[in-house]
């Protein structure tokens, strides 16, 4: 470090304070959040490698576990394994995350920046939608080699891109809730234990079919409407209203349940 | 021109003036954080006003923001990010920042540029947060406890770094712990105790006891009952003596050596060995000594 002579006037620290535009507040917390999201290796096999595997095992192993769907199993598996994929970023990763943030400060740190919470949740959004095209091109590349045939067409698309973000609209808010009210530790457990029950038991991957009796309850869990819902735009070029309807509730209910109780520290 | 008035934690009251450094100096658990935390618009007075830089810094945050530099007393960065990456992107949110190199430079942060937050010794961690309160070139700093955890070198340059800022005209509001960091630095020195105010002004206006002076006496073993008043009583009018604890007493009183002479008289009439006996101009531990009867260790 250089030492300069004491109390000598530089002009080098006369203030000249301002805020950065919001936008370019925003996109740089996107930029950020997006970055961290990807930089540990937990995060990538949550995020890439569990999808990808889930889809392999599943159009590999579909017949010999008696999986038997009136569809090309890669054509039913690949849009589940796209709503497994945003639900792991858009909650599990969301919450572990912003639990960590909540203990180190950086919440607090950030608090005393010009970036205003709005700004905040808004780079947030934005460092999960771009995570998520991430993975629908990686999951996508995986799956149109295994022989997917998705649906293209304008509504199937329109679907495709509501659900993905209404399905993360839901799942944020829950992981934020969870998040702004757990310790970091019991998020990271918590955040995990919902994400492997969620895939076992969730009809994400599977359709509610799969589930026999019991779909007439797992229906109304936000990952049966989101896997739902991309399975109908992808499959049958269909908007599911109800599903979509579903997910909006959820992604209400944990806004307001989150903007009563989390706690910024 | 007033910058801020604070009626915080105990009813405390204090204000600020433009280009200056402020100390607010005490022990840990004297409501220093909580004092700046008010000002930063982390917490909601319960009772009192609070002005920044003439805003409310709750309600007019979004106005204040920008215009102050915030150095936490510890963490506030995620803990996988690059140090640098962290202090570019604090750069990023403000109009016009500092250059990242200039700070990492003065603040010794390239050496650690590329490191993880988590791996930053304290005194990195300590460099980086002051760094992020600086590089939007704000008009008021708070930092709290600066200096804390860094070695000696360290601590002079960012003394030296604070200087410069006061020069630019830059108001600087640190809290610190440290009696040499408040002496050496500061304009004003609000001295707090658990929550309360016990003393304010320049660092010599809060030594400058005119004559008086303070005599340290520590002893081998525990003193005799009543020692304080004998003590007292064998050095006449004027003087004030005070037990710290069962070795050790100061005695504030005239400044000569027949006063220095008689203590030590009474410790060989009263069989009392001195382990050291110590005449000194009044400092700022002193001082604060005398204001709440106990010792400003951290």
């Amino acid at each position: 470090m250089s030492q300069a002579p004491v109390g000598t006037a530089t002009g080098t620290w006369t203030p000249r304070p301002g805020a950065a535009p919001l936008v370019r507040q925003v996109l740089a917390q996107a930029r950020m959040e997006s970055r961290l999201l990807l930089r540990n290796g937990e995060q990538v096999l949550l995020a890439v490698v569990i999808p990808v595997v889930v889809l392999l095992g599943g159009v590999v192993g579909a017949d010999r576990v008696g999986l038997d769907f009136s569809r090309p199993t890669v054509d039913v598996l690949t849009p589940g394994v796209l709503a497994l994929a945003v639900m792991s970023t858009s909650f599990t990763s969301l919450a572990i995350a912003t639990g960590f943030e909540r203990r180190y400060g950086v919440l607090k740190r950030l608090g005393a920046s010009p970036l205003p919470r709005s700004g905040l949740l808004a780079g947030k959004v934005l460092a999960l939608l771009a995570v998520e095209t991430l993975q629908v091109v990686v999951i996508g590349a995986v799956a149109l080699p295994l022989g997917w045939s998705p649906a293209t067409s304008a509504t199937a698309v329109g679907g495709l891109v509501l659900a993905l973000v209404l399905g993360t609209a839901a799942f944020a808010g829950l992981g934020l809730l969870m998040a702004g009210a757990l310790r970091a530790e019991a998020t990271l457990a918590a955040a995990n234990l919902v994400y492997l029950l969620l895939l076992v038991g969730g009809a994400v991957v599977l359709p509610l079919s799969a589930y026999g009796g019991a779909g007439g309850l797992v229906q109304w869990l936000p990952s049966a409407a989101l896997g739902d819902a991309v399975r109908a735009a992808l499959l049958d070029a269909r908007v599911a209203v109800v599903d979509v309807v579903v997910l909006s509730v959820w992604a209400v209910v944990a806004a307001v349940l989150t903007a009563r109780t989390f706690k910024w520290e | 021109m007033r910058y801020g008035r604070t009626t915080a934690v105990d009813g405390l009251d204090l204000d600020v003036a433009t280009g200056t450094i402020t100390a607010v100096l005490g022990p840990n658990g004297a409501g220093k954080t909580t004092t700046l935390e008010t000002c930063e618009g982390y917490r909601k007075p319960q009772q009192g006003t609070v002005r920044v830089l003439g805003l409310d810094p709750l309600r007019q945050r979004r106005d204040l923001l920008p215009r102050i530099g915030v150095m936490l007393q510890g963490g506030g960065a995620w803990s996988g990010v690059r140090a640098l990456e962290m202090l570019r992107h604090v750069a990023s949110l403000h109009a016009h920042p500092l250059p990242v190199d200039l700070l990492a430079d003065r603040l010794g942060l390239h050496e650690c540029g590329r490191t993880p937050y988590r791996r930053l010794s304290g005194g990195q961690q300590q460099r980086l947060g002051l760094a992020m309160a600086l590089v939007g070139r704000p008009e008021l700093v708070f930092t709290d406890e600066p200096t804390a955890g860094m070695d000696p070198a360290v601590r002079r340059s960012v003394w030296t770094l604070l200087e410069e800022l006061r020069a630019d005209g830059v108001t600087v509001v640190l809290t610190t712990h440290y009696l040499e960091e408040a002496e050496r630095l500061a304009d004003q020195v609000h001295i707090v105790d658990r929550g309360r105010l016990v003393a304010s002004g320049s660092p010599l206006q809060l030594t400058r006891g005119g004559r008086v002076a303070t005599i340290r006496l520590v002893v081998t073993r525990p003193f005799p009952p009543g020692a304080p008043e004998s003590l007292r009583a064998a050095l006449g009018e004027g003087v004030e003596v005070r037990q710290l604890d069962e070795v050790s007493l100061v005695v504030t009183g005239p400044a000569d050596a027949s006063t220095l002479g008689r203590v030590s008289r009474w410790c060989e009439d009263n069989d009392v060995l001195p382990e050291s006996l110590t005449l000194g101009q009044r400092s700022l531990e002193d001082v604060f000594l005398e204001l709440t009867g106990r010792e400003m260790r951290a």
